[in-house]
């Protein structure tokens, strides 16, 4: 039986606590006797027979009717699926979409459907590469519908392959994939890493374009969404729900597949970041003694390539189908099962240690735009009921910050480090003044369409991600980060943690309460005031 | 007898001095051809010449280059030895008036015909007057042994060469009128591209590469008689960028930025290490491989690059060149302009209003006494990492500065 969450009062015999630091690891000691230690669940019991389960969910969907009928001769299906930035890190194969769509194409063979495309639901992410496309839904699957174009990736720059559907009562334009909407029926496979995935974001942002996401991914949104880990009490949430009854009414027909996976993250060698520090066996200590200093002692490059390497060994808890809310409503359930854990109060200091890897830098490079939203956007929205960190408050994170990007991936990044951030940090202010054109920068657009670049406008979603947790506290502090860099993301520079202790206490104090996000495995953390 | 700080050819010195500037300037300098000395001063040359008493006398690149030894061979020809540098001068004459220096020694201080009326002495297009007449081979004063230069105690100056300076103009301001005058040539050197994109409706870019004194010169031009353009910079030191900005330029970033940035401004793709577009016009206000290399790259096809920054021998890939059809035009000195609007004017008269008006007080950022010349060059040579722009030597006696800086 997995051990639920847990939360530490850190006491003079605790040992130091694992921080990540980009690509490797510190142990840090927190003060005694005002700081606590937020501790993961432990990851839950796979389901044995996936497939089997699979199977089961597409024939007993909820609110909906069983996959088969909802299939005939001569009908357009369309299967999307979740892209590259899900799960983290990539799992093992056989991928669970992998798994999903072929389980979809044997039920539409059997029903004599031939006219199917498989769609990448990447919004404005860049696209797949083939290796990526093939580790995602299978050789057998590439190989069958890629070569004759029936296995392609979305393209919110195309006009051609858009179709506007109309507005939500709010006036958000509602604009997505034109085979999505015209197809007699639309197969989402997601994957639900955290609460904040699925539902009809999946569609209403994974196949919409600029059009329909500056609706929602704005400051504005972004500052009302508490979380977005809380559907409930997230704006951005809404929106997408609000675009969802547009797709209904509009005759879209979904047919939504959602999973939830454990939080077996890191294969066994890497055992050691998901356990309890005092936990740690003599073989965990030599282990993360061997591996700290031999990545001290890699260049930075070949450490990020041997961590990008990395397949998770999570494994499935869920898989449940049918109408979009009422699976999702599940979903989440399933999510908070795994992942919630019970906090009593705020802290006045966060702290967090930023690993090499978001959604957005897969086989890429951590750069400071996404450590910021790493920090900001992520781990500070961990949270349902109340933030971690009290208004005022300060987050420490740990990450070497350094200024690299991938110039192939986030062509736009680098432009938006040098000219946007150079200007303002403010995500209100960028918006109004920057992000236009970067939007409709014909170079961005050409390298989205055609190379693997993320879209213009991506950095400025990146950076509004943070905007609640830019707002909520009163500073934020990178130990370890190239200072010039961590200055240019307006942030403050510290050598090490007793120094950002020392650089924080100007706004909590001189004994804050602090509290530690233990990652991996990802948590939520239910807070009570 | 005068001081004087002079070179003299000396081959082995040059060496010496080259080989000791790849470990820093103070060396180079020191065992370099340049040696304070006490010499006679220059004789009047003939009639329209005049003594002129250095006030305060400026270091240029090009002086820091041949004291480095590392000049061209070209000039070998074009200066005759030993002589004493100094171009950028404000002065005294025989009449106690306040004088800048247009050091060029063009037709008339050499007695030959003006190649059209009231030429400057920048003006013509066959150089077989800058060795020949009354005088010896030079280009400039603080080029030819026969007039000296600004690093002394004396020089003689031809009136085509004089301009009486305003009172309201300090000597700290008129120090920098020469190299106002070569930033302004090189900006009005951009009228014919900068006409070729307005004639087809676009805003004008210009791209400065390099945030030195002439670069802000050229910004400075650029702003004044170009008004209408949009200036990107790309500037190496943050005091560069702060008076970059404060001289009117729109965007300026650090100068490995320059590209990104130009790309910005106008919106077009790259292509390899290339734009597939870029600025209208571009000034290379620094004049190596690397910067020729770069303005090239973002400079669009059928720009122009204006090549302020004095190069000596590079090594740059010329393909993109000639697939881009760059023109690639020197902008050596100063003469008479024509303005936007066809009218002509002296490059220096301009300069001169430029200095009364514009906001250079923070230019020139040191001067040395002439017995220090080895910390001033040190200085200069290091300008930019000292958070320096422009360095002078201060040739007035200690009652005249006082009675300058008081007034």
């Amino acid at each position: 039986m997995p051990r639920p969450g847990f939360v530490l009062d850190v006491d003079r015999s605790t040992p130091p606590i694992l921080f990540w630091r980009g690509e490797n690891f510190s142990l840090e000691k927190l003060p005694a006797g005002r700081s606590r230690v937020i501790y993961a669940p432990e990851p839950l019991p796979a389901i044995e027979d996936v497939d089997g389960a699979i199977v089961h969910a597409l024939l007993h969907p909820i609110d909906q009717d069983p996959l088969p009928a909802l299939l005939f001769p001569g009908m357009k299906l369309t299967i999307a699926f979740d892209d590259v930035s899900l799960p983290l890190p990539k799992m093992r194969r056989p991928d669970i979409r992998q798994r999903i769509i072929e389980a979809v194409l044997d039920m539409a063979a059997e029903a004599g459907v031939d006219d199917v495309h498989i769609i990448s639901a990447l919004a404005l992410h860049r696209r797949m590469t083939e290796a990526e496309l093939r580790h995602a839904v299978g050789d057998r699957v590439y190989d069958a519908f890629a070569p004759r174009g029936h296995l392609y990736q979305h393209d919110a720059e195309d006009p051609e392959a858009l179709t506007y559907l109309g507005t939500t009562p709010h006036g958000e334009d509602v604009e997505i994939n034109k085979r999505a909407a015209e197809s007699d029926l639309l197969v989402y496979v997601n994957i639900n890493l955290v609460a904040m995935d699925g539902g009809w974001k999946s569609t209403a942002t994974g196949l919409s374009s600029y059009k329909s996401l500056r609706h929602h991914h704005n400051p504005e949104t972004m500052t009302h969404s508490r979380s977005f880990m809380d559907q409930h009490r997230s704006e951005l949430h809404k929106s997408n729900w609000r675009m969802g009854k547009v797709l209904l009414d509009s005759g879209v027909k979904v047919f939504q597949i959602e999973t939830t996976l454990n939080t077996d993250t890191f294969p066994s060698p890497f055992n050691f970041l998901s356990k309890r520090e005092w936990e740690w066996s003599p073989r965990d200590r030599m282990t993360y003694l061997g591996t700290t200093k031999a990545l001290n002692r890699t260049p930075h490059r070949l450490a990020r390539n041997i961590f990008h390497s990395i397949e998770a060994p999570h494994q499935m808890t869920s898989v449940q189908a049918g109408e979009v809310e009422a699976v999702h409503r599940i979903t989440t359930a399933n999510v908070y099962e795994q992942q919630l854990v019970e906090v009593k109060g705020q802290t006045d200091i966060l702290t967090m240690g930023i690993p090499y890897i978001s959604p957005y830098n897969v086989h890429s490079i951590l750069n400071p735009i996404l450590v910021q939203v790493m920090a900001l956007g992520y781990y500070f929205n961990m949270y349902r009921g109340a933030p971690l960190v009290r208004e005022g408050g300060a987050i420490i994170m740990t990450h070497p910050c350094r200024p690299e990007f991938n110039p192939v991936h986030h062509p736009s990044y680098i432009d938006f480090f040098e000219q946007v951030l150079a200007d303002t940090t403010d995500p209100h202010v960028m918006s109004q003044k920057w992000e236009k054109q970067y939007a409709e920068d014909e170079w961005y657009k050409h390298l989205y369409r055609t190379s693997y670049a993320y879209h213009g406008v991506h950095p400025f979603y990146m950076w509004y991600w943070g905007t609640h947790a830019m707002k909520h506290c009163s500073r934020v502090i990178v130990v370890g980060g190239d200072p010039k860099t961590v200055r240019r993301l307006g942030f403050v520079p510290a050598s090490t943690m007793d120094d950002a202790l020392e650089i924080a206490s100007d706004v909590v104090g001189r004994a804050p309460t602090i509290t530690h996000l233990h990652t991996p495995p990802l948590l939520v953390a239910d807070v009570s005031v | 007898m005068i001081r004087a700080l002079r070179i003299d050819r000396r081959p082995a010195k040059l060496a010496l001095a080259r080989l000791a500037g790849s470990f820093g300037p103070a060396g180079a300098v020191r065992l370099g051809p340049l040696e304070l000395s006490s010499i006679d001063p220059p004789a009047l040359p003939g009639t329209g010449w005049h003594r002129i008493r250095p006030l305060l006398s400026g270091i240029c690149g090009s002086d820091l280059s041949l004291v480095e030894g590392r000049a061209s061979t070209y000039f070998l020809d074009w200066v005759s030895f030993p002589f004493v540098p100094g171009h950028e001068v404000v002065g005294l004459d025989e009449n106690g008036r306040r004088v800048v220096i247009e050091p060029v020694l063009g037709h008339a201080a050499r007695d030959f015909p003006l190649p059209f009326p009231n030429a400057a002495p920048g003006d013509g297009d066959d150089y077989a007057h800058l060795v020949g007449g009354a005088l010896e081979p030079g280009i400039q004063t603080g080029f030819c042994c026969s007039t000296g230069g600004g690093w002394s105690d004396e020089l003689v100056a031809h009136e085509s060469q004089i301009h009486q300076l305003p009172d309201e103009l300090s000597d700290e301001r008129a120090v920098l009128v020469e190299p106002l005058a070569g930033g302004i040539h090189a900006a009005l050197s951009l009228v014919p591209a900068v006409a070729r994109a307005r004639s087809r409706g676009e805003t004008p870019v210009v791209a400065v590469l390099g945030a030195g004194t002439m670069g802000l010169a050229a910004i400075l031009g650029l702003r004044r008689y170009l008004p209408d353009v949009r200036i990107v910079v790309g500037a190496r030191y943050p005091h560069q960028q702060t008076l970059a900005r404060a001289f009117g330029a729109d965007v300026v970033v650090a100068d490995g930025e320059l590209a990104r940035a130009v790309r910005r401004e106008v919106g077009c793709h790259v292509v390899g290490d290339y734009l597939s577009g870029g600025s209208h016009a571009t000034i290379d206000a620094v004049g190596n491989s690397n910067s020729i290399a770069s303005s090239l790259r973002f400079t669009r096809p059928r720009g122009t690059i204006a090549l302020l920054g004095m190069p000596a021998a590079v090594d740059v890939d010329l393909t993109g060149l000639w697939h881009r059809e760059t023109a690639v035009v020197g902008a050596y000195t100063y003469g008479t302009e024509t303005m936007p609007d066809g009218t002509r004017r002296r490059t220096f008269h301009l300069a001169i209003e430029t200095a009364v008006d514009a906001p250079v007080d923070k230019l020139l950022s040191a001067t040395y006494r002439l017995e220090d010349y080895e910390d001033a060059l040190s200085h200069a040579s290091t300008a930019g990492r000292r958070g320096a722009v422009k360095i002078a030597f201060d040739l007035r006696s200690p009652d005249s500065r006082r009675t300058q800086e008081a007034s």
